[in-house]
């Protein structure tokens, strides 16, 4: 059984079919991209599975429970995560606070009020602070760091509830290449717990780091299947090279 | 709430591509801790000893206006964590405030009630009440509620109870309820002057205290993620609607307690207390010293009502003008309140975590500790 299933997801704003019958499944352990032309419906796929859009129709399942209409803490508390497309960071809070937020949220309120984590949670915070290449910033602010830096903050951030599911939506955006480079090391040793799901223009990070592609074009699956099996296949090339 | 969906389901969206490296850290300075951090314990060590003194060197009626001033500086500490740390627009606040008041005027009305043991706990729970159920109507839907519909909502309920009460002639109507006996504890009572003064300042000292303990607390780091960005911590697993149902109702019931202090310390309530005037000016109060500062909320309240009541005795016809501008000045140059002019950003959010120069947590004591031979 895989760990994710969603199947017939349409989506339709207004007079625009931004998805029509897309399906993305995962299995465990596996590190899945989710690549297509601009405008395919990669990013709406994506909401649609992390909660921030209810598909018109279509249905999610995610460690088989059909979990369609949770709301996003329902997801996170299943076990999924998301990082945005945008960094959304809590730039005036210090990195720490910021990892710690993320550890904390499934403390109780009781906890949470007589502060019982805190102590518990510091070694955890540091381990992510350090396994990101952030601990040396810990007591800054947030927004003092590169926009590279605060991506991977919040890849760290995602990281921290333990999900069993990651979504990242464009995790190397505005990155350089060497801060790409960095990434892609970054993200290799959570495979051993953790699925991910990455939306990504850079084919070149794509096919270093992912396992199986799926293919989306005008809201549609174009192919699905390991990365050579996708290399190999003729009606890719051809949307690659029609809009190169 | 059909805006709250929208918002939803902008979420992640944004430019496809971000330009330049860079760009987004250069929009706010660098965050390293400064030296000169502790301010904040010396601003509020400093306004609880003038408030200690005054009425040592007060004239009577000063006395019994600065009474007022500290009540009403409860009443700012509960806009203050609605809004400046949950980032909840409660345009009603007046609504707990008003109602706790009149119905603790009419228990000394009807029932002949006026012990402060009684009354107290009365109207904090009818500040609870009130706000567990607005909040409750507001805050708790499928979606988040827009900041929009949350403070059209407050602002609507404490106008309509503003409405109600003029025209119920159980409340007494545009009169309100006048001639509210004093508060009793056993065979004392409680009269205007230094007696109510220190008590009412003892309730904002406690209450003033419990607040910095929550907002200090891992609750407040949460308080903070629902302020600067609710959606992404939803993305977390944080039930932000009970977040914020929760604070919001812990604002109602200090406003509540303010209330009913109010209403037995003039001696009347009135529906003004219920309506838009008393709700945004306990806005202006905490814009004005601080929003997302406890002592910002109070110095605001000081400086307001202090410098209105100076003008309006020296200044008898264009006072509200003057006082009006220099409310714009402050707003427009200082967005973050007077106290911004002696405490920096770092040390206004604070630290929840572990703080440098605060030694090694206990685990990496332990760990030093088996290092050592």
């Amino acid at each position: 059984m895989p760990l994710l299933e969603a199947s017939g997801i349409s989506k339709v704003f207004g007079k625009l079919t931004a998805l029509d019958g897309a399906a993305l499944t995962v299995g465990e352990n596996e590190f899945h991209g989710l690549i297509g032309p601009n405008g395919s419906g990669k990013s709406t796929l994506m909401k649609c599975v992390a909660g921030a859009e209810v598909p018109t129709t279509g249905k999610v399942s995610f460690v088989n429970t059909d979990i369609t209409a949770f709301s996003p803490t329902e997801r996170a508390r299943a076990g999924m995560s998301l990082k945005f497309q945008i960094t959304s960071v809590l730039p005036t809070l210090t990195l720490y606070d910021n990892i710690l937020l993320a550890l904390q949220a499934q403390s109780s309120l009781f906890d949470l009020v007589l502060s019982r984590t805190r102590n518990r949670l510091h070694d955890q915070v540091m381990t992510m602070l350090t396994q990101f290449r952030l601990a040396d910033r810990a007591y800054d602010a947030a927004a003092a760091l590169s926009h590279g830096q605060q991506q991977w903050l919040e890849i760290a951030m995602a990281l921290a509830g333990k999900p069993r599911l990651l979504l990242l939506d464009e995790p190397t955006g505005g990155m350089s290449l060497e801060e790409r480079r960095v990434t892609g090391e970054l993200l290799q040793p959570i495979k051993q717990h953790c699925s991910l799901v990455i939306v990504e223009h850079d084919l070149d990070f794509i096919r270093d780091i992912c396992d199986r592609l799926t293919v989306l074009d005008q809201g549609k699956v174009l192919a699905s299947g390991t990365v050579a099996e996708i290399q190999a296949n003729k009606s890719v090339q051809e949307i690659y090279l029609r809009r190169a | 709430m059909g805006g709250a969906r929208e918002a939803v389901a902008r979420i992640g969206e944004g430019p496809d591509v971000v330009t330049g490296e860079g760009a987004p850290a250069a929009s706010a300075p660098a965050g390293r801790t400064s030296a000169g951090w502790k301010v904040l314990p010396i601003v509020e060590g400093l306004v609880l000893l003038i408030a200690l003194v005054l009425p040592w060197v007060l004239q009577d009626y000063l006395t019994v206006f600065a009474t007022r001033v500290v009540i009403l500086a409860l009443f700012a500490l509960s806009f203050d964590l609605v809004w400046g740390y949950a980032g909840i627009m409660s345009f009603g606040q007046a609504l707990f405030f008003g109602a706790a008041g009149y119905g603790v005027a009419l228990m000394a009305r009807d029932l002949n009630v006026t012990s402060i043991l009684l009354i107290l706990p009365a109207g904090t729970l009818i500040g609870l009440t009130a706000s567990l159920l607005l909040g409750g109507f507001l805050l708790l839907g499928r979606y988040p509620s827009s900041v929009i519909f949350v403070s059209l909502g407050t602002l609507t309920g404490s106008y309509a109870a503003d409405r109600l009460a003029r025209g119920w002639y159980y409340l007494g109507g545009q009169n309100g309820i006048p001639s509210i006996p004093p508060l009793t504890l056993g065979s004392y009572e409680f009269e205007e002057g230094p007696v109510y003064y220190y008590m009412v300042l003892g309730i904002l000292v406690v209450t003033y205290l419990l607040c910095r303990f929550l907002v200090r607390s891992q609750f407040g780091l949460a308080l903070a993620g629902l302020r600067e960005n609710e959606q992404r911590i939803a993305f977390f697993g944080y039930k932000a609607q009970h977040l914020k149902a929760i604070v919001f109702a812990i604002g109602g019931t200090i406003a509540g307690l303010a209330g009913s202090l109010y209403a037995f310390h003039e001696g009347f309530v009135w529906p003004n207390m219920l309506g838009v005037v008393f709700s945004t000016q306990v806005v202006l109060y905490v814009l004005f010293g601080g929003s997302g500062t406890l002592i910002g909320a109070v110095i605001g309240t000081v400086i307001i009502e202090g410098v209105s009541f100076w003008l309006s005795d020296n200044y008898r016809d264009v006072w509200p003008i003057i006082l009006g501008v220099l409310l714009l000045l402050v707003i427009m140059f200082r967005p973050l309140g007077l106290i911004s002019f002696v405490l920096g950003e770092r040390e206004r959010v604070g630290s929840f975590g572990k703080e440098p120069g605060k030694g090694p947590s206990k685990a990496a004591k332990k760990e030093a500790g088996n290092a050592a031979p």
